[in-house]
């Protein structure tokens, strides 16, 4: 752990994944300390500095209502990163138990639990959050619900790979001829082996969750107004391109520089600890 | 019967049996919605008669399994049901919109393999050079944003601040195609109106190439990753001493074996392409499926939800089987093995 934390400080550009999740992270903690008009997070109106371009104190400009920009921004990334948290504690697990049965026993459990993989995993993610998005209410929760529902086939398809090539391991055999029970041997003898590529895909998907969010507000299928979204404010100042740019153009980069981050990291996590897709 | 036949049938049968899945799970999604698809459809002032009329006739007063009977039988004809939203048959409405997402998914398609694949194997070829490096950052930021904000980007820079492209749309007003496929790369030349075709190919640019980004660093990524593996190989050593140009090494014997993993993941981007479309019709303006599709989930028009993704899955297994068969081609192990016994 502490190797892999100093490997990823010494290379640059690993380094600078890790300061901008913690530009990110930091910011989204104490948005209440450093934004200038903590206020503007809610249906405020200033219409007397509406529009502004970026000027002191509005370092990304304002809104078409005169909340300042960068504020909403600092907001939104606190409520992106609850979201990818959210989701990912619910989608990994159940879909890493998933792999593992189906993985471990073969058969029929197999074919019934990989098939079932395949149906999610043939409507691209984008239209299946988007359908789910449309039957229920579009609120922050059920935005959780309709991105767990198209995450966890992707961490069963990881386990179930890992765990088809584990299950030949001697060690497997070994707890197999004592008599361990296969919840045993599934959960304390494979899943610790499984461990680094789950660790290594959860750190890229933190990044992905938050664009796939921000795609599902942008569609007008995701949180709702006045809670600050990255993805609706980029829809919302599409509308006046290219005259009023900050409307798009920073909230826009704030998606970049987060999962960018997550990226940067993820990458060197993979590399470091040799776990594959 | 020959391998390759064998092998798309089984792959036909399987996608045919995931289709039949996805087709019961958006079914169940489109059935739990809350509120009453008949009474938004005919809006608050309908009668209570008038919304049980719609439900009878659209089968919600029946149970779910013998719902999704009907929808069964409807589909084996061909039959969709109706839009509520635009009162017209869904496949009518899919059919006229599909064309325009297809176009551009496609030119993305080739973009990602045409940009991404290249520049993976000049990556892997100079591995940890700053070219090498520079490759590297530029695809994972290629990866890092979605779509609509690649949109945004390039048509600030391109469109607005230097007018090189188009704004919005398919094609210029000032020309008029007769519809026949609906295709307008094949339209324009089947009226043999090159000029429409510079045209359209010239709006096309901007848009394709946004929706493409994420899939050229993931290309050139995975190309890049698959090839440093298979370097390490003895058999390229031994054609590097044996003195084999670099560049033959590299495009032959390292290349080609490692585009099989690459190009099951390239089906997988591909499908994702087709839901990400609709992130950059709606910044371009583009006519295709993305606001037809927005609108109908946003009005709970559930045949034409169902309707929609039914076709883009579908869409995305035909990739896949197509992917399947050229990684078949590709590997002689599986071309090989498939033999009858």
């Amino acid at each position: 752990m502490r190797r892999t934390l100093a490997i990823l400080l010494r290379n640059p550009l690993s380094l600078l994944g890790l300061l901008l999740i913690a530009l990110v992270v930091l910011s989204a903690i104490f948005a209440d300390f450093i934004t200038p008009f903590p206020e503007h997070v809610g249906a405020v109106v200033d219409f007397a500095n509406f529009n502004r371009p970026p000027e002191w104190p509005y370092i990304m400009g304002t809104d078409l209502v005169g909340r300042d920009l960068f504020t909403r921004i600092v907001f939104a990334y606190r409520i992106s990163l609850i979201l990818g948290v959210v989701v990912l504690a619910i989608a990994v697990p159940i879909g890493v138990a998933i792999g593992l049965a189906a993985g471990y026993f073969g058969g029929w459990t197999e074919y019934l639990l990989m098939r079932l993989t395949d149906v999610f995993l043939s409507i691209p993610p984008l239209v299946l959050a988007m359908s789910m998005m449309g039957v229920l209410e579009p609120t922050l929760t059920n935005g959780m619900i309709a991105v767990t529902a198209m995450w966890w086939p992707w961490y069963t398809r990881l386990v179930y790979n890992l765990t088809r090539s584990e299950k030949e391991e001697g060690y497997v055999l070994a707890a197999e001829v004592i008599g361990a029970s296969s919840g045993h041997v599934m959960f304390r003898e494979i899943l610790p082996n499984c461990v680094p590529s789950i660790l290594t895909k959860m750190t890229l998907d933190l990044g992905f969750v938050i664009l796939i969010a921000s795609s599902l507000s942008f569609l007008g299928l995701g949180v709702q107004p006045p809670t600050p979204d990255l993805g609706s404010m980029v829809a919302d100042g599409a509308k006046y391109l290219p005259d009023s740019w900050w409307l798009t153009v920073f909230p826009g980069l704030a998606i970049l520089v987060a999962v960018f981050g997550f990226n940067l990291v993820g990458d060197a996590l993979r590399e470091i600890l040799g776990a594959g897709e | 019967m020959p391998p390759i036949v064998r092998l798309l049938g089984k792959r036909l049968a399987t996608s045919l049996i995931v289709l039949i899945g996805v087709s019961m799970l958006i079914f169940a999604i489109a059935r739990v919605i809350p509120g009453d698809p008949a009474r938004i459809a005919l809006g608050p002032n309908a009668t209570a008669d008038q919304v049980t009329a719609l439900r009878a006739r659209l089968h919600l007063d029946q149970p779910i399994v013998v719902q999704y009977g009907y929808f069964l039988a409807d589909l084996s004809r061909g039959d969709l049901g109706i839009s509520l939203y635009t009162n017209r048959p869904v496949t009518t409405d899919i059919a006229e919109f599909l064309p325009a997402t297809l176009e551009l998914v496609f030119v993305s398609g080739v973009m990602m393999v045409a940009i991404g694949v290249p520049l993976g194997i000049l990556s892997a070829r100079y591995r940890d050079s700053s070219i090498d490096n520079l490759i590297r950052l530029l695809t994972l930021l290629g990866v890092s944003a979605p779509a609509f904000v690649w949109a945004v980007i390039l048509m600030l820079l391109f469109a607005y601040f230097t007018p090189l492209f188009p704004i919005a749309g398919r094609i210029s007003d000032t020309f008029t195609i007769d519809k026949t496929t609906g295709f307008l790369f094949i339209d324009t030349l089947l009226a043999g109106n090159i000029k429409a075709f510079g045209n359209a190919a010239w709006h096309i640019v901007l848009p394709a190439f946004a929706l493409a980004l994420s899939g050229i660093g993931q290309a050139a990524r995975l190309t890049r990753a698959n090839m440093v593996e298979t370097y390490e190989r003895p058999y390229i050593e031994m054609a590097q001493s044996y003195g084999f140009p670099e560049r033959r090494i590299a495009n032959k014997y390292a290349f080609r074996p490692s585009m099989i993993p690459s190009l099951t993941i390239i089906g997988l981007d591909f499908a994702a392409m087709l839901g990400n479309a609709f992130l950059v019709e709606a910044v371009f303006a583009w006519p295709g499926l993305s606001r037809y599709g927005v609108a109908v989930i946003l009005r709970k028009d559930l045949n034409a939800i169902i309707g929609t993704v039914l076709i883009i899955s579908a869409m995305f297994l035909i990739v896949n089987v197509v992917v399947d068969l050229l990684i078949a081609f590709i590997n002689p192990r599986i071309r090989y093995s498939q033999r009858p016994a």
